[in-house]
């Protein structure tokens, strides 16, 4: 017995648009089975994972800050994983993003005069910290041939204790009462607030325009044609002249820019000073955000909505139906197993081969 | 129509294996629309038809690797179901493919030991690989790495895996296309030889004469369906190529004798490093193309043709500039998009993956290798207008046929998608056109267009350098012709002074051939065949 792929000669665009919306329910099909048998109601526990988060203002609010940054790595990147370059170190890029916009904060704190300019720079260190961060594992492979995968991984710890040193080291606030954390940002170096006395600040809007960028960039453009070929033909990407050193080093400084910005505007907007962990894994959520959403922008926005809600739900649940954390975490997981599966569905037939067997 | 002199042939009335009404359909799409194919034992059918005509969906339906929509596969006058390639061999059917499934780090027994399955020790294998060899004039050194081995041998070593299992019916996909004039001779020798003794075999090829020469019946596919069937030896070259098309095929026009212009293509003293551990290196090339001229360079598939090829477009780069000269300017340093700035155009051998990307449409390929000498972006954007203009301007030209308004590259046949990527490198007016097997695997109606679009080209002042492993094709489009041996080239003769025989030596390396292409045919086999 032997399970063939045939691909499919006709591929409905209707199905094709449907096929995550299908995956989707199969999750929570799976899920409710998962639930019941801890002995919760899977009617209860849909409620308290799906439709309460979405009737609150407050948890709406939330999943678009929780959203916000997973949309905005994913988006940069979907450059790096077209282009077949496989940056899973957004996490430390998230890490040193913030890390070196908050350097900013922390070296301006106090000043006074003309401070219009602080929360800018903030940005622009950020950025330029994730870029030069990701440059690491770029150059070491287009100059020495070494796997992105191992080396961006890595450098996550990396930044990760290199963080956890700063905050507990030379940025400790020296009024803290010794707390491993920084001063308390200024407001000329906080992200305003979109809503006032509310917690939605101006990075969804950072969000938004990244995502607005990608989408021209990645469709319209002649670099975001390169980046296509480069991933889905190399050689025909050669013929074209397109260099696939620049693109691996481009690729790496969009993901790395986008990361390092993300970062920055999680400290800027939802901390406000800096502590030895400023991220819930949103670089490696991320990875799995950017493949539900296929690797376009649009999608990308959607599908960490919907990783935002269920972790949001997965809250929740954990406090009014005392279901474990990993169970969330099981269903994202599940939920990007059955997107792909589905995906794989709609592209191909199954044929199920009887016989043949060695 | 019985066969020749097939010694069992007479004796059972029934067809050895038949085929009824097979149809296949993929989706939308018939690829075989009720079919009806006799093959009786002892003769050599040949199986003629334009590139997605459906010859290959019924070889696989043949061989077991597709079932059929419809229809009825039977031996012997019995139904079988051919559910796998297993249960095809079993019946006495082997293939041998066009494109060989070899492992070049593996010795030729070792290659053979790896279908053959499990019950056969090492020295036996040997022996009967010899034993095939002594037969038919096969000969192989069990010992030999695949990797050293010509395309000949190769091929040798997917017939003696197939002759291993004895079958009854062989099927054989395009077998010339990777072999010499000589290693042709021997094979049809083979062949006659497996005709004689009783075996049906299923001769797939575009080279109408030698389905003329080899075949006592043809069964002749167009668009799925059979549309004819006939003898080829009463039926000229020219007619069985208009029952392929359905029209009158037309000869490629020679252009009125233009002058030759200037100077346009030098490569003065080439060399260039082995880029892997099986490619070729070259070695001192020099060559020169005027304008209005046509240089054929001839060689077996892997004597450098890709990395002469690279080294011309600028995917790979010269060590020194002046090694490469575009109208009379060093161009060795410059990349691909230079060098297609000062007029140079160029056509891999590969269409999926190399001249295309497949899986995009036929409007992003055409900015894949025209975006820095045509107006298709403004401020680093695509315009995606003018790229679908100037694709539906290849599509008119070259008479593309395609499915939908824009389609992936990759679902286009490989004719048409042949004839996209030179359209789209021709419509660029290109003083120098450098093309790399141009009609490989292309139909007859779509590889004259291409010949004759490449005539025209040299007529309007062009430069053209075409790379092919097709003798004919440049015997009727080259003003003159040199052969590429082991990465290194021989000068270049005008076609009249040259004979196919002549360039067939030289493909083989003249000085030295190796032993298996000269003295393969012992005596008794040579008197065999004659």
């Amino acid at each position: 017995m032997r399970l063939d792929l045939v691909p499919r000669g006709h591929r409905s665009p209707v199905v094709e648009a449907l096929s995550p919306a299908l995956a989707f329910l199969a999750a929570v099909l799976v899920g409710g089975v998962a639930v019941s048998l801890l002995g919760v109601s899977p009617a209860a526990a849909f409620s308290v994972y799906f439709i309460a988060p979405l009737s609150e203002l407050w948890s709406l609010q939330e999943i678009a800050i929780k959203a916000a940054p997973l949309a905005l790595i994913a988006t940069g990147l979907a450059f790096c994983y077209r282009a077949n370059l496989w940056n899973i170190g957004a996490e430390g890029q998230f890490v040193v993003g913030g890390l070196a916009g908050g350097m900013v904060a922390i070296a301006t704190h106090g000043s006074t005069g003309a401070t219009f300019w602080i929360l800018p720079a903030m940005l622009a260190a950020g950025t330029l910290a994730g870029i030069a961060y990701a440059m690491i594992p770029a150059l070491l492979r287009v100059k020495l041939g070494v796997s992105e995968i191992l080396t961006s991984l890595m450098l996550v710890y990396v930044a990760e204790l290199l963080l956890d040193y700063m905050a507990r080291g030379p940025l400790r606030d020296p009024a803290g009462f010794n707390f491993p954390q920084s001063v308390t940002f200024d407001d000329a170096a906080r992200l305003p607030s979109l809503m006032e006395g509310d917690t939605l600040h101006a990075g969804v809007l950072v969000t938004l325009a990244a995502v607005g960028l990608a989408v021209v960039v990645l469709g319209r453009s002649l670099f975001g044609f390169e980046m296509r070929v480069v991933g889905a033909s190399p050689r025909a990407a050669r013929f074209a002249g397109f260099g696939a050193e620049r693109l691996t080093l481009a690729a790496f400084a969009i993901s790395g820019g986008a990361a390092g910005l993300a970062g920055i505007v999680e400290v800027a907007g939802r901390i406000g000073q800096l502590q030895p962990t400023i991220s819930p894994g949103y670089g490696f959520t991320a990875i799995i955000v950017a493949f539900l959403g296929r690797l376009s922008p649009v999608g990308i926005l959607v599908a960490a909505l919907v990783i935002a809600l269920t972790t949001i739900g997965g809250e929740a649940a954990q406090i009014d139906l005392r279901l474990p954390l990993d169970l969330t975490r099981a269903f994202q997981g599940l939920l990007l197993g059955l997107v792909l599966g589905a995906d794989v569905l709609t592209r191909f037939k199954v044929r199920l081969v009887p016989g043949a067997a060695r | 129509m019985t066969a020749g002199t097939g010694r069992a042939a007479a004796a059972d009335p029934r067809p050895l294996f038949g085929a009824y009404g097979i149809v296949k359909r993929f989706g939308d799409f018939t690829a075989n629309d009720h079919i009806d194919l006799e093959i009786r034992a002892g003769e050599i059918h040949a199986l003629l038809g334009e590139n997605g005509a459906g010859k290959s969906t019924l070889m696989k339906i043949l061989y077991g690797l597709l079932a059929p929509t419809e229809g009825v596969v039977t031996h012997r006058g019995d139904v079988v179901r051919l559910g796998s390639p297993e249960d095809a061999r079993r019946l006495g059917i082997g293939m041998v493919f066009q494109h060989f499934s070899l492992c070049e780090n593996l010795t030729v027994a070792e290659n053979i030991a790896l279908v053959m399955g499990r019950g056969l020790g090492r020295a036996a294998l040997a022996r009967r690989i010899a034993a095939l060899g002594e037969t038919y004039g096969l000969h192989l050194d069990p010992e030999r790495p695949v990797w050293s081995l010509s395309a000949g041998e190769r091929q040798r070593i997917e017939i003696v895996r197939c002759l291993l299992q004895d079958p009854k019916l062989v099927i054989l996909d395009e077998p010339t296309s990777v072999l010499t004039p000589g290693e042709a001779e021997l094979l049809f020798t083979v062949l006659e030889r497996l005709r004689a003794e009783g075996r049906a075999l299923l001769y797939i090829s575009h080279r109408l004469d030698e389905v003329r020469r080899l075949c006592a019946r043809a069964t002749i596919l167009r668009a799925g369906k059979v549309v004819g069937a006939c003898d080829p030896r009463a039926e000229s070259a020219g007619s069985l190529a208009a029952m392929m098309v359905g029209a009158q095929v037309c000869e490629v026009a020679p252009a009125a004798p233009a002058a030759p212009g200037g100077e346009r293509l030098r490569l003065d003293r080439l060399s260039l490093p082995a880029p892997g551990l099986h490619a070729t290196g070259l070695r001192d090339i020099s060559l020169a193309i005027r304008g209005g001229e046509i240089l054929g360079i001839a060689g077996i598939a892997g004597n450098g043709q890709a990395e002469l090829f690279a080294a011309l477009s600028g995917e790979t780069r010269a060590g020194q500039a002046g090694a490469v000269l575009i109208d009379g300017v060093p161009a060795g340093h410059l990349g691909v998009n230079a060098r297609r700035r000062r007029g140079a155009a160029f056509v891999p051998e590969e269409r999926n993956g190399h001249a295309a990307a497949p899986g995009m449409s036929l409007s992003e390929n055409v900015v894949l290798s025209r975006h820095a000498t045509a107006p298709l972006t403004r401020f680093g954007f695509l315009r995606r207008g003018a790229a679908q203009a100037l694709a539906d301007r290849v599509i008119a030209t070259f008479d593309v046929r395609k499915a939908g308004p824009d389609p992936a590259a990759g679902t286009l046949s490989g004719g048409n998608l042949q004839k996209f990527v030179v359209g789209r490198e021709i419509l660029a007016n290109p003083g120098i056109l450098v093309v790399d097997q141009p009609t490989w695997g292309v139909d007859a109606a779509a590889a004259a267009r291409i010949r004759q679009a490449l005539v025209d080209l040299a007529a309007a002042g062009s430069a053209i350098l075409v790379i092919s492993q097709d003798l004919d094709e440049l015997f009727e489009i080259a003003d003159s012709i040199a052969v590429l041996h082991a990465g290194t080239l021989s000068p270049a003769v005008t076609r009249a002074r040259t004979t196919r025989e002549a360039v067939g030596l030289l493909m083989g390396g003249a000085e030295d051939m190796p032993p298996a292409v000269t003295g393969a045919v012992p005596p008794s086999e040579a008197a065999h065949a004659t």
